[in-house]
Parts: C-alpha cells; sequence; structure tokens
C-alpha cells in the first residue's frame, strides 16, 4: 500500500477545511496579505472550488506601507484570476497619524492591522475569516485551534478551546461570534516552498534576491521603498543584493542578504539557514508571548 | 474565469505518488503524539528532539537561552521544555496545558507531533492529539516506574485508535543508565498493556535532556542494541486514515453548483477508490447512478483514493446533498461496508465539563452529517486505570463509557475500528456549543434486530432500549404485577373454585390496585407534602 507523501496530505486536508467552512458558515472571507502563504491559501482555494468562482472575496487590510511591489502584486493577481476583493483602511488610524516610523511598531500594528481587521470584518458582517498563519510560525500559533471561536469582540481564549479529534470540526458559533479559520496550520515554510515550486504558483518577487535601496539600522536591513522613511543622521541608503523571507510593512520587515534568485535558490537557502524565518519581523519581539497578546485582542 | 476551467484529461492509473504528479517531494508523514505525567520529560523529549533534528534555529536558541535563565527549571541550563510551552500560563506553572503540534524533518519523512498534556483535568487534549496520530511515544520516568497516569494515558491512546507505541523511559541518567530497571518497566508495561491491543510495542531507553537514544546510540548504555527514536521514528509505517482496501466511501461535504450546467458533489474520499464510470449508491436514500467525472483544478482523472479531497459528478440527476455518503457496493467485510442506523451502540470519552445523563439530547456529527442525538442508555464505565468494567448512572468529564445514541435522523456510518472517518463523531451540547464527547461507533449487537419493527420500537419507548439497565428495572416491575395478580387469580379459584371468578379478581387486581396506589400516593402527598420516587417506583405491591 503507497502513502500519499506528504504534500499532497497537506493539500486534501486544506482543501478540506477551506470547504468545510463554506458548508457550515453564513459569510465567509480569505484574509489575503500578499505574501506567500496567502498565495497559497488562494491556490488551495481555487482548487478547493472548482469549477466555480470562489464563494467568497478575498479581504486585505492594508496598512499603507506595505511594500508598492506587493500592491502591484496583489492588484495583478486579482485581475487575472477574477477575484472579488475588498480593500480596507482603518480611517481613523490615517486621520490620527498612526504610521510605523514615528508610532513604533507595537501602536501601529495595533491601530492599522488589529483595529483595521475588527473595523472590516464587522463592517461586512464576516462570520469565518480565512487565514493562512502556520503553526510553525510562532509558539502561540501552535497552540491554536484550526477553528479559532472567536467572541463578538473578536477576542481569542487560548484556555477555553474546542479539541479537534480527526477532522470533526465543531462548527457551531451563537449570534455575534465568528471564527478564524487555519487551512495551512499543519504546514512548515519548507512546505509552503516546496508547494509554491511543484504548483508554479506566482509569488511576489520581492521573495527573490535583487539589488535593492537598503538602510541598516539597529543590526536589520530596511529596504527604502519609498521617501516616506526618513534618514536617521549617519544613516545612507546603499544597494544591496537581498531579499525578503516574509512581508509585512515595510519599514517593519527585516531583508536577508542572499544571492537567491529562483525557487530552488530559495529552497537550498532556507534548508541550510541558522534563522527563523520571523526573525526580521520587528513586530514578533515585543516582549514575551507578545502574539498570544497580540491575538487575544483580535489579531490574527 | 481562469484556463484551469477549460477541462483536460489526465490519465492517473497509478497510486499518487509524487511522480505521478509531478512533485519534488517523495517524503511521507508520520504524525505522532507524546504523552506522560508531570515532570516525565514531555517537553524536554520534543525540544531535544527538534533541536537534533535542526529544526531550532540560532536565534529561537539565543532566545531559549535567556527564557532558560529566567524561568528554565534546570538551573540557568538550557531547557529545552521551554522551546515548546508556548501559552503564557505554561511557561508560568512550568506545565504543558493545551495539545502543541510541533514540525520536524528528516531526509525521509516530516513529522508532525503533538506534544500532549498528562494532567487529567486536560484529558481531551492528549485524545484530541491522539485522534490523527500514527504512533504515541509514551515517556516513563525510570525512576518512577509505570504509574497510574501511564495506564490511563495508554487507555485513552488505544480507545482513540493508535496502535504503535514507544514507550520511552526517560532519565535513565538518574538510575545509573542501570540496563535492570530499563527491562523490568518494558516487562511490566507488555504486561499492562495487554488487553489494549497494540500493534506493536518499542521501548527504548533514553535521557532526553542529554540526547542518549534520540538521535544516535548511547555510548552509556552499551547493552540497549535498538534503534534510536528518531531512526525508530523514521522506520514506522503510517496507517492511511482512510483504508484503501475497503469499499468506496466518501462523505459529501459540499454540492458545487457554480452555474446550471455544473453539478457536483464534493468530499474527501474516507475508504477505498472510485474510478470514472463506477455505480455507485447514494445513503441513505438507497438511489443508483454511476460516476461521469471526476473533477480537479489539474484536469479530470480516471480515478481517485481514499484521503484524496476531489469532486464527482454523477451521470444521472439525483438528489445528494451534505451529509449523505457515496459508497459503491463490494464484497468487503460486513463491517468495513457502511450501514444507515439511527439506533447505535458507541464509546464515548467525555470531554465536557457536564456529567452526561441519560435522556440528555446533544448535537450529533458525523462525518459531515449533523443531526440531534439522545442518549437512551448507559451500560458502563471503563475504569482506566484497571481497565474493568463498572456500572454507572452518569459519565462525568474525562470518562470512558459504553452507551446507546439514538439519533432524530438515521445517519450513514462504520465501525470505528473499520474507518474513523464514518466511525468516530463528537456530541455537541445544543445551548452552549461545546463539545461534550468524542464517540467511536461500535458494532451492532448480535441480538439486534436488522430491522426495528414498529413493535420493538413501542417497546424501546416504554422500557428503555434493549439490554440497558432501565428496561431491566421495568421489566422487572411489569413481570412482578403480572405475577400477583396471577397469584390472587389462583387463590380465588382454589378458595371459590369458579373460573370466571377468578379471572375477574385477577384483572381487578392488574387494574385495580395501581390505580388505588395512585389515588393514596396523592393523598399521602396532600397530607405530607413531600415526594420520594424511590417509594413510588416500589409499585406493585
Amino acid at each position: 500500500m503507497t502513502v500519499m507523501p506528504h504534500l499532497r496530505r497537506l493539500e486534501a486536508e486544506a482543501i478540506f477545511i477551506l470547504r468545510e467552512v463554506v458548508a457550515t458558515a453564513g459569510k465567509p472571507v480569505l484574509l489575503y496579505s500578499i505574501g506567500k502563504d496567502s498565495a497559497v491559501l488562494l491556490h488551495l482555494a481555487l482548487k478547493a472550488f472548482h469549477p466555480g468562482r470562489l464563494p467568497f472575496p478575498l479581504l486585505h487590510v492594508d496598512t499603507g506601507w506595505k511594500f508598492r511591489e506587493m500592491i502591484t502584486f496583489r492588484d495583478e493577481t486579482v485581475r487575472r484570476l477574477g477575484l472579488d476583493l475588498i480593500v480596507h483602511v482603518n480611517e481613523e488610524g490615517v486621520r490620527a497619524g498612526i504610521n510605523p516610523v514615528v508610532s513604533g511598531s507595537r501602536l501601529h500594528t495595533d491601530v492599522m492591522k488589529t483595529q483595521g481587521l475588527k473595523q472590516a470584518l464587522d463592517k461586512y458582517g464576516f462570520d469565518a475569516a480565512f487565514g493562512g498563519a502556520r503553526r510553525d510560525e510562532e509558539k502561540s500559533r501552535a497552540k491554536e485551534r484550526i477553528f479559532s471561536l472567536r467572541s463578538p469582540g473578536h477576542r481569542w481564549d487560548p484556555k477555553n478551546q474546542r479539541p479537534e479529534p480527526w477532522a470533526l470540526f465543531n462548527t457551531r458559533k451563537k449570534p455575534g461570534e465568528s471564527f478564524r479559520v487555519f487551512p495551512l496550520s499543519n504546514w512548515t515554510e519548507a512546505d509552503v516552498w516546496a508547494y509554491i515550486a511543484q504548483e508554479d504558483i506566482p509569488v511576489v518577487p520581492l521573495y527573490f534576491a535583487k539589488t535593492r535601496p537598503v538602510v541598516r539600522r539597529g543590526g536589520t536591513l530596511i529596504m527604502r521603498d519609498d521617501e516616506r522613511l526618513p534618514l536617521l543622521p549617519g544613516e545612507g541608503v546603499e544597494n544591496r543584493m537581498i531579499r525578503f523571507r516574509t512581508l509585512g510593512c515595510y519599514p517593519l520587515t527585516g531583508a536577508i542578504e542572499s544571492e537567491a534568485s529562483t525557487l530552488d535558490g530559495i529552497i537550498a537557502e532556507m534548508n541550510a539557514s541558522r534563522a527563523s524565518e520571523r526573525q526580521g519581523r520587528l513586530v514578533d519581539h515585543d516582549g514575551m508571548a507578545s502574539m498570544e497578546a497580540k491575538k487575544q485582542e483580535g489579531y490574527f | 474565469m481562469d484556463a484551469a476551467f477549460q477541462q483536460a484529461t489526465m490519465p492517473d492509473a497509478a497510486m499518487p505518488d509524487a511522480a505521478a504528479h509531478g512533485g519534488r517531494d517523495a517524503r511521507t508523514l508520520l504524525r505522532f503524539i507524546t504523552c506522560g505525567s508531570v515532570d516525565d520529560g514531555k517537553s524536554t523529549l520534543i525540544g531535544r528532539l527538534l533541536y537534533e533534528a535542526g529544526a531550532v534555529f540560532d536565534d529561537q536558541l539565543t532566545a531559549l537561552d535567556s527564557d532558560s535563565a529566567r524561568l528554565g527549571t534546570t538551573g540557568g541550563a538550557r531547557d529545552f521544555a521551554l522551546l515548546v510551552d508556548g501559552l503564557a500560563a505554561e511557561r508560568e506553572q512550568g506545565i504543558t496545558i493545551d495539545v502543541a503540534y510541533r514540525y520536524f524533518s528528516t531526509p525521509r519523512r516530516s513529522f508532525i507531533v503533538a506534544d500532549t498534556p498528562g494532567h487529567e483535568q486536560y484529558t481531551r487534549n492528549m485524545a484530541t492529539g491522539a485522534s490523527t496520530a500514527d504512533a504515541a511515544i509514551l515517556l516513563v520516568d525510570a525512576r518512577k516506574g509505570l504509574l497510574a497516569q501511564t495506564r490511563r494515558h495508554s487507555c485513552i491512546v488505544a480507545a482513540m485508535g493508535v496502535r504503535q507505541i514507544v514507550v520511552a523511559v526517560n532519565k535513565m541518567d538518574l538510575v545509573g543508565f542501570d540496563e535492570g530497571v530499563f527491562r523490568a518497566i518494558e516487562a511490566e508495561y507488555a504486561r499492562i498493556a495487554a488487553p489494549l491491543g497494540f500493534l506493536r510495542i518499542t521501548a527504548i531507553p533514553v535521557c532526553a535532556r542529554e540526547g542518549d537514544n534520540l538521535a544516535a546510540g548511547s555510548s552509556r548504555m552499551p547493552w540497549y542494541r535498538g534503534e534510536a527514536l528518531l531512526p525508530l521514528l523514521d522506520m514506522i509505517e503510517p496507517g492511511a486514515r482512510g483504508a484503501r482496501d475497503a469499499a468506496f466511501a466518501m462523505p459529501v461535504q459540499w454540492v458545487n453548483r457554480p452555474d446550471a450546467d455544473f453539478r457536483g458533489f464534493s468530499g474527501t474520499i474516507a475508504s477505498g477508490q472510485v474510478r470514472r464510470g463506477d455505480v455507485v449508491t447514494v445513503l441513505p436514500s438507497g438511489r443508483e447512478s454511476s460516476i461521469a467525472r471526476i473533477v480537479t483544478r489539474d484536469g479530470d482523472r480516471e480515478n481517485a483514493h481514499a484521503d484524496e479531497a476531489v469532486t464527482l459528478v454523477l451521470a444521472d440527476e439525483v438528489d445528494v446533498s451534505r451529509g449523505d455518503v457515496l459508497t459503491a457496493a463490494s464484497a468487503v467485510r460486513a463491517s468495513a461496508r457502511p450501514r444507515t442506523r439511527d439506533v447505535i451502540e458507541a464509546r464515548l470519552i467525555v470531554t465536557g465539563e457536564a456529567p452526561m445523563r441519560v435522556g440528555a439530547a446533544f448535537l450529533v456529527k458525523l462525518g459531515t452529517a449533523m443531526t440531534g442525538a439522545t442518549l437512551t442508555a448507559i451500560r458502563d464505565m471503563v475504569d482506566i486505570e484497571s481497565y474493568a468494567s463498572v456500572a454507572a448512572e452518569t459519565l462525568g468529564m474525562n470518562a470512558i463509557g459504553h452507551v446507546t445514541l439514538r439519533f432524530d435522523k438515521p445517519l450513514v456510518l462504520t465501525d470505528f475500528a473499520a474507518n474513523a472517518v464514518l466511525g468516530g463523531f463528537i456530541l455537541i451540547d445544543r445551548a452552549t456549543n461545546e463539545t461534550r464527547a468524542f464517540g467511536f461507533v461500535l458494532p451492532d449487537p448480535p441480538m439486534r434486530m436488522a430491522r426495528e419493527t414498529p413493535l420493538a420500537r413501542l417497546v424501546a419507548r416504554g422500557f428503555g432500549p434493549a439490554g440497558s439497565a432501565q428496561r431491566k428495572a421495568r421489566l422487572e416491575v411489569v413481570t412482578w404485577r403480572l405475577f400477583s395478580a396471577l397469584a390472587v387469580a389462583g387463590i380465588v379459584a382454589a378458595l371459590t373454585g369458579m373460573a370466571a371468578f377468578a379471572m375477574i379478581a385477577g384483572l381487578a387486581d392488574l387494574v385495580l390496585r395501581p390505580l388505588a396506589r395512585m389515588l393514596h400516593h396523592a393523598l399521602w402527598l396532600k397530607l405530607h407534602a413531600r415526594q420520594d420516587a424511590e417509594l413510588l417506583d416500589g409499585g406493585g405491591i
């Protein structure tokens, strides 16, 4: 008896989860953050509901500080696949002048991402939101369910999670409650890249090494994507061969020096790397258990 | 609409291995669970395994070292347990509360580890981790030997269907790497696990903190000639969740109807395989049709197998909805063939805090179907430490019991032992939506009538299900009434010698006595304003 290779098993599991939500939720949405995990999630959703169109829209909570290449890629993807995309910006945050450079990563993430996401979910009445989060990314994510129940205020209660035996998801919820659903829970970074290679899934070019303008700040290489990133005294812009392992708001995402300009190169580099994927994400390092605290407040 | 909408035919006669799909990665996936008592070193073992397998990165090691100095239980030395205890409460208390999933790989396969808590109050989290596991690693502290918890964990793991056990006898350094200690634990475990029916039990002496016998053999235990833990995990055969050699069955998850021209039934195949042209039966309706297309975004397929997510198009317009099961008749064991039932025997593991009582109503989710369910009888409870069957009125949290359930509408199911997809279910609280129990379909009892007659149904309603304690008690009352009426008739017949007279006296006794009893009881209540169910049940006196 042949056993299915693990990528096929992961794919089938994710498709099952996507379908289970569409069969049981009132108004689902896919949180599309443009990165590689979102690309894989979108690809799996297209497979799950083929030959039909996606039975839900995509939602991008735009902080206004994404790399320009990400926005270009997003709009091109939506056009190519004929998708429905909702872009939500927290206008209150914009009016209050919140930005990652002056306000700091913590306030910026809370207002523009967490509050923005909650606003959008409430505004459109979505009761199930797919996210591309994986359990191998961070310790508190490792303990989150695939169907993560959120209270009417979108809070996560890590101590009161429903058990998920087999593939039997308890999809019951009360009015006002909602689910965050993570079809990629059991995928690792290596699985995501192997699958992108196997399925030939387009991703944002920023993942591939290229000469780009960067500023070295506090040991991190920040790409100067536009003029909004002010230079501190003594700082200079240099052109270096870099790429990104994860993509977020550009002033909060560290680049790595790399020569990997192809998928094979990325996979080889990842296998040899001694640093974790989220090392470059400044938002994760706001104190111990900070992801857990953010999730409790409604961050996905 | 994208290009993949256009149909293409991709012959796929071979098993869906990596080559057939053009995949680069042919590694298999093994899921396992680790369980043990508090302080057995479970989290340390996993943390160390991740480290040995190269899945811990430098920045994580740096964070670990600073966490170890602050929170560690190892006097400042690197505490591998902190790699996996993720929730703030866990790090503060130094225990594992929730099941955590961890990932690592070797050149041969990828692993998903469910690190589960040992505390009894978190049993449901352990059962969750076990539900998808191909194997279980049971931690035993060499100094303490087997504990009541070891027996409890073994029982739960067995109940959840795990068939391969690795007994990791940890902290061998603290018993001087003594072979005698290890052999005694190995033999004792083989003895206690005998009733649980595991397929394979392997014992390994380890020292998780120092890494002995994890990635490679240990020079400190030359007497151990077996495999180290990682090489052993590389060799364990993962079980396909849906058995390939069983009859085809697919619970319909979602009806894909994008326009008037296309109607497909999406689902993940639970067992067996299906080919284009196969005749299928829709359960529970029993309607037949055949497979016209097996649709995927990568093109139509000729066949598909257990565990694959597909969309099937039938040749005829038949009524199919979510919760129905598409099946193919085939010459397989009756126990593996899906059957339609509205009353089942089942084992439950209670996961909710409130005890479960006879008469309680729930929602049941089985496969993709959901309906109402009533607990009609509790037959017994398993003492999860002695594995003995004991009588029980209710099933409290963490209890394992044998029950009878009645569904509001018939469900398509199989025995859990034959297939977990159509044999495992959950019971959901109607008010709180909490998951109250995990359930396992047991074989139909041998005495059960193939189809319930209206009379049997009436008897079941009045007296409780066949074989239940409730039915026995009520039957005793009824037979005692009949016996006493016969006795009255007999006495009257003996005294008067008139049969008609005796019959009237007997019938009068049968009818009037309960009426008189009720009248008396009502008067008594009025006088004493107190009700005693026990006394009322003494009817027939």
